[in-house]
């Protein structure tokens, strides 16, 4: 009889093993379906994860996208895994990296055409600041009523959304567009262009903030006292009371880290590669960062790894989509199977397998 | 501007019918946190039963046989969720979203040859002469039969979660799994029956979109409202009947804003859209403050993993 | 052994380098890129309805490929990269919210074609192009004011841009002319794709006492609606006459075929150059479907004869004397819309109830 055992400490070998594993197991039952699809399996699965790298024609331009394309997946996983590790449940990420782009985005058309070197920072603090604002709602219902964090955060999303239609159908709507819903677009209002700063590459700011996050939380989570009350809570809230962990403070700090790092990812994105602020400005960023914050088991490096890997396979489902003529259906199911097969493996590092055979008694 | 141009009774009648996709979804869905797990795929459910009971009624010529195949295929795509978290203790929140993503995929992929096409009609049970009653007769006899089974389900839950054996060891298990394990409860099985539960219905609830609201099957028919689902069992605070309030309600928004607009009645749409969600938080506040009574509702052990120790 | 494999990736290197590089016995490269998915049954469907034209026109001088669902803003100017960088020679984007991307990878490949559908930002190697839909609300806006009885006409709007106001301007003025009673009741869904509510919104109109209901969005649930309350509908983007077999009316069909052939029959030829397409009934980019025969004989004849004044240019669909909602004078007797007056149209004409959310 197979029987679970909990590891006392998650194994390193397994760590490293299963996302590997994940992957192999992905592309069999991806390459299944691709068959299925009348597409040559390995052709399919080849240019999902080869083509962006190594594909001599596209791997220039695609490898640097790799990192624009996972920044804010990155940028947002980090600030949610605190929260997560604290058994602190931000699932709105969403709304607030909606609220950064509005609040930083405002600010910056308020003061259109102004022509000042403050503007780009003040931009991406009213950015950061909205993000936070938007975070710390959850927190204060809480901690004073005690409302559970999960639903709050996840409802407020909806009303971000609603109210980025609003702006961008009415308060931040360009006056000169035609009439059409959107803003004006930031790339081309000098002062406020979060440009790229290697030419070609499309590498913005933002990337590099979300290198810096994850070496900031890295050492947090390391070396300073909140990291270490942060862990605590998440492994023991019991011991962590006796610890004198202060519980609201800890609230406040895990859901306004997570809402100002998703609304700096909100304002980099809009001020960025987006360019403009509309009806549909959000594409999920949000909700894929959560997934990312586990498949990397809320490590920060972990983080970064899965990063990657998931705006690898955007970008070479993108590929194979025009290379293959692969429907954009086929690439959302694999996916969906790659997440399935890496959440489903975790387990590995935490348990091991036993054989035993049945005892007559 | 003419409140009176809208008849309320007609209203209220579309009300009903606007509700049907997210009631069965919040009510399954219900059923699976009272058991004290969070599955955020109600989205990825409700596609996948909206086009496999699509499919199954067109090919098979009949839209009752469609509505069981989109409960199987809810409930089978659920299994995938309750295996990875019950017995492989994947995270219950990034696990329901991969399920979203992983439902949306498929049912395109399913759906593909299917854009266009007319689906077989469901049928309306005949009450004859009671529908020619004057209000009653609108409000009471012309609907869809999944409505009048809706009511059914609604209040079968109710009973079940209030007054049956098996539905106090769910609801155990949902308020401390530690303490319903050592009592002898089966918290794994109970937690997985419950997820079927609600991966049934949240594809029944797909089902109604594609073959009776709509009727139609087109990518992303669902648009959405398996969230809507989500928020309205919050919204509820666990509790049946407040799930069909509260479905009227999120449906009912829409609706009204509507009705407001042919009469002529301006409102900012994306303001009023915004207002159930606020409610639900508010709601929400209300009952985690207003001391244990009510708070009692609320499943503890809500999205915590479960781990029987030795 | 080493070397040889070394040799071998180098002549590999080399082989996908010229495969990329556009040579003349190489088919023709062309791209498209979607909002939507292909299976939605409206706009994007019927622009991939226009690439399979393609296909079907010009055989094995060219190769068609698409991405589909790519969100507008950073992800779409991505796929355009890449779409340029893999060999694309002509590039259809087909959405709105495309334009700044289109514009910004034009400007780095300027040896690729682009074509922008109904933006207004070109450049040497971008074309735009857009359909006057308006002219097909003209038609069926005079279709409609005939049909109804209770002299109200239900209208789902999408967003208020434009194009849309301008539809509702051409079906009003054109109902309004053949039946002065005629009250439009307009409903704004702030959706392009949402077939429940788009359904939500048709049963409302029809308990609002509309019996004929137009839409400007892309779902046929309208039309199902229609079909099931027994009141009457237009197909819009596509047919949709499976939909509404006795609600359906006629039908306002987006035909991007023609154009996407001969654009790209231009680059095959080597006369592709800039330019601005705004074409409607005549040109063949917009269609009016076929009449029901629920419509009496002599309604048909009027319809088919203002398509025809259409198509000949006796007729613009904007002529004098208009006002505007306000009472204030727009055009007078005899005097047509120009363009650009109708490009950025954020008014009602004169007898329209309601106004133009913001």
């Amino acid at each position: 009889m197979l029987r679970l055992e909990p590891r006392l400490e998650a194994s390193r070998t397994w760590a490293a093993l299963t996302p590997v594993m994940a992957v192999a197991a992905t592309m069999v039952a991806g390459a299944v379906m691709f068959a299925l699809l009348g597409k040559d399996p390995l052709v399919a699965i080849r240019t999902i994860f080869w083509a962006p790298l190594f594909d001599p024609a596209l791997a220039a331009y695609a490898r640097p996208q790799i990192l624009v394309k996972a920044a804010p997946l990155i940028l947002i996983a980090i600030g949610l895994s605190l929260g997560f590790r604290a058994n602190i449940w931000n699932i709105g990420a969403e709304g607030q990296y909606v609220m950064g782009a509005v609040a930083g985005g405002g600010a910056a058309l308020a003061f259109y055409p102004l022509d000042a070197w403050w503007l780009f920072p003040f931009m991406l603090f009213c950015g950061l600041l909205g993000g936070l604002l938007w975070g710390l709602i959850p927190a204060f219902l809480k901690v004073t009523f005690r409302a559970n964090e999960i639903l709050v955060s996840l409802m407020l999303v909806y009303v971000a959304e609603q109210y980025l239609a609003s702006v961008a159908l009415g308060l931040l709507r360009n006056p000169d567009g035609a009439g059409f819903p959107g803003s004006r677009n930031l790339q081309t209002y000098e002062s406020a262009h979060n440009a790229e700063l290697i030419a070609g590459t499309g590498i913005h700011l933002g990337v590099v903030t979300a290198a810096l996050a994850v070496v900031m939380v890295y050492a947090l989570l390391r070396m300073h006292r909140t990291g270490f009350e942060i862990k605590l809570s998440g492994q023991s809230p019991r011991a962590a009371r006796f610890a004198g962990v202060n519980q609201a403070v800890l609230t406040y700090f895990c859901l306004g880290t997570g809402g100002a790092f998703a609304g700096l990812a909100g304002i980099f994105e809009l001020s960025g590669p987006s360019g403009q602020l509309s009806i549909d400005f959000n594409v999920g960023y949000g909700f894929t960062a959560i997934i990312v914050a586990f498949l990397g088991r809320l490590h920060p490096f972990g983080i970064v790894f899965a990063g990657l890997l998931m705006a690898l396979t955007y970008i070479g489902g993108e590929m194979a989509q025009f290379m293959l003529n692969l429907p954009s259906a086929a690439i959302q199911a694999f996916q969906g199977m790659l997440l399935f097969f890496l959440l489903s493996m975790e387990f590995l590092t935490r348990y091991r397998i036993r054989i035993r055979r049945l005892e007559r008694n | 501007m003419d409140f009176g141009a809208i008849n309320p009774l007609t209203l209220i009648a579309t009300m009903i019918v606007a509700a049907m996709p997210v009631l069965f979804a919040a009510i399954g869905e219900l059923v699976v946190e009272k058991s004290g797990v969070l599955n955020l795929g109600v989205e990825g459910l409700m596609i996948i039963g909206a086009v496999s009971g699509f499919i199954v009624a067109v090919e098979s010529g009949s839209a009752v046989t469609g509505l069981f195949a989109s409960v199987f295929a809810g409930a089978a795509l659920a299994l995938i969720f309750g295996i990875l978290t019950q017995f492989f203790h994947s995270n219950q929140v990034a696990t329901g979203l991969a399920l979203t993503l992983f439902g949306l995929g498929l049912s395109a992929l399913l759906g593909q040859s299917y854009a266009g096409i007319k689906p077989p009609s469901f049928p309306y049970p005949d009450f004859g002469p009671l529908a020619d009653l004057p209000v009653l007769g609108l409000l009471l006899f012309r609907y869809d039969a999944l409505v009048y089974f809706s009511a059914v389900l609604v209040v079968a839950v109710w009973w079940f979660l209030g007054y049956s054996r098996a539905g106090l060891a769910l609801r155990a298990v949902g308020e401390n799994h530690d303490a319903a394990h050592s009592l002898g409860y089966k918290v794994v099985r109970t937690r997985i029956l419950a997820i079927l539960f609600g991966g049934a219905c949240g594809g029944l609830g797909g089902a109604y979109i594609a073959l009776i609201r709509v009727p139609q099957w087109t990518d992303g028919v669902t648009a959405g409202a398996g969230w809507i689902a989500l928020a309205l069992v919050v919204f509820s605070s666990w509790r049946p009947f407040r799930v069909v309030l509260g479905a009227c309600l999120f449906g009912g928004v829409t609706l009204l804003q509507l009705n407001f607009q042919a009469v002529g009645i301006e409102i900012n749409a994306a303001y009023l859209s915004m207002a159930p969600y606020l409610v639900t938080i508010l709601a929400l506040v209300a009952i985690s403050g207003s001391g244990r009574r009510a708070a009692l509702d609320a499943p503890d052990s809500l999205g915590k993993p479960f781990r029987a120790s030795a | 052994m080493f070397k040889h494999r070394l040799l071998a990736a180098a002549a590999a290197v080399a082989g996908a380098v010229l495969a990329a590089a556009p040579g003349a016995a190489d088919p023709l490269k062309v791209g498209f890129i979607y909002v939507g998915p292909i299976g939605d049954f409206g706009w994007t469907y019927e622009h991939d309805q226009g690439r399979l034209a393609v296909e079907a026109a010009h055989g094995d001088k060219v190769e068609t490929t698409f991405v589909e669902n790519v969100p507008e803003g950073g992800d779409s100017e991505r796929v355009l990269t890449q779409m340029a960088l893999s060999g694309h020679d002509l590039i259809f984007t087909t959405s709105f919210g495309y334009m700044d991307p289109t514009i910004n990878v034009a400007a780095k490949f300027p040896d690729v074609k682009f074509e922008h559908a109904t933006g207004y930002k070109r450049a040497d190697n971008v074309s735009t192009y857009s359909a006057r839909f308006y002219e097909g609300r003209a038609v069926i806006g005079h279709i409609a004011g005939k049909m109804t009885k209770t002299n109200t006409i239900g209208y789902i709007a999408s967003y208020p841009i434009p194009e849309v106001i301008r539809g509702i301007n051409a079906a009003y003025i054109h109902a309004k002319k053949v039946n002065p009673d005629v009250n439009f009741k307009i409903v704004w869904v702030f959706t392009w794709f949402d077939p429940a509510k788009e359904a939500d919104a048709a049963t409302t109109l029809i308990e609002q006492g509309a019996d004929v209901i137009m839409q400007h969005t892309d779902s046929p649930a309208a039309m199902t609606i229609a079909e099931e309350k027994g009141v009457y509908a237009f197909g819009q983007a596509s047919d949709m006459k499976q939909f509404g077999p006795n609600a359906r009316l006629s039908s306002i069909i987006d035909d991007w075929a023609p154009y996407y052939v001969q654009r790209v029959a231009d680059v095959l030829d080597g006369s592709w150059e800039s330019i601005d397409t705004w074409h409607g009934i005549k040109e063949g980019m917009v269609e009016i479907g076929e009449f029901s025969d629920q419509i009496p004989a002599d309604i048909q004849a009027e319809a088919q004869a203002i398509s025809d004044a259409i198509v000949s240019g006796e007729y613009h669909t904007f002529t004098g004397p208009l006002n505007r909602q306000d009472g204030s004078p727009w055009l007078a007797e005899g005097e047509t819309a120009d363009d650009g007056t109708l490009l950025g149209m954020n008014f009602y004409v004169e007898g329209i109830e309601g106004s133009i959310p913001q």
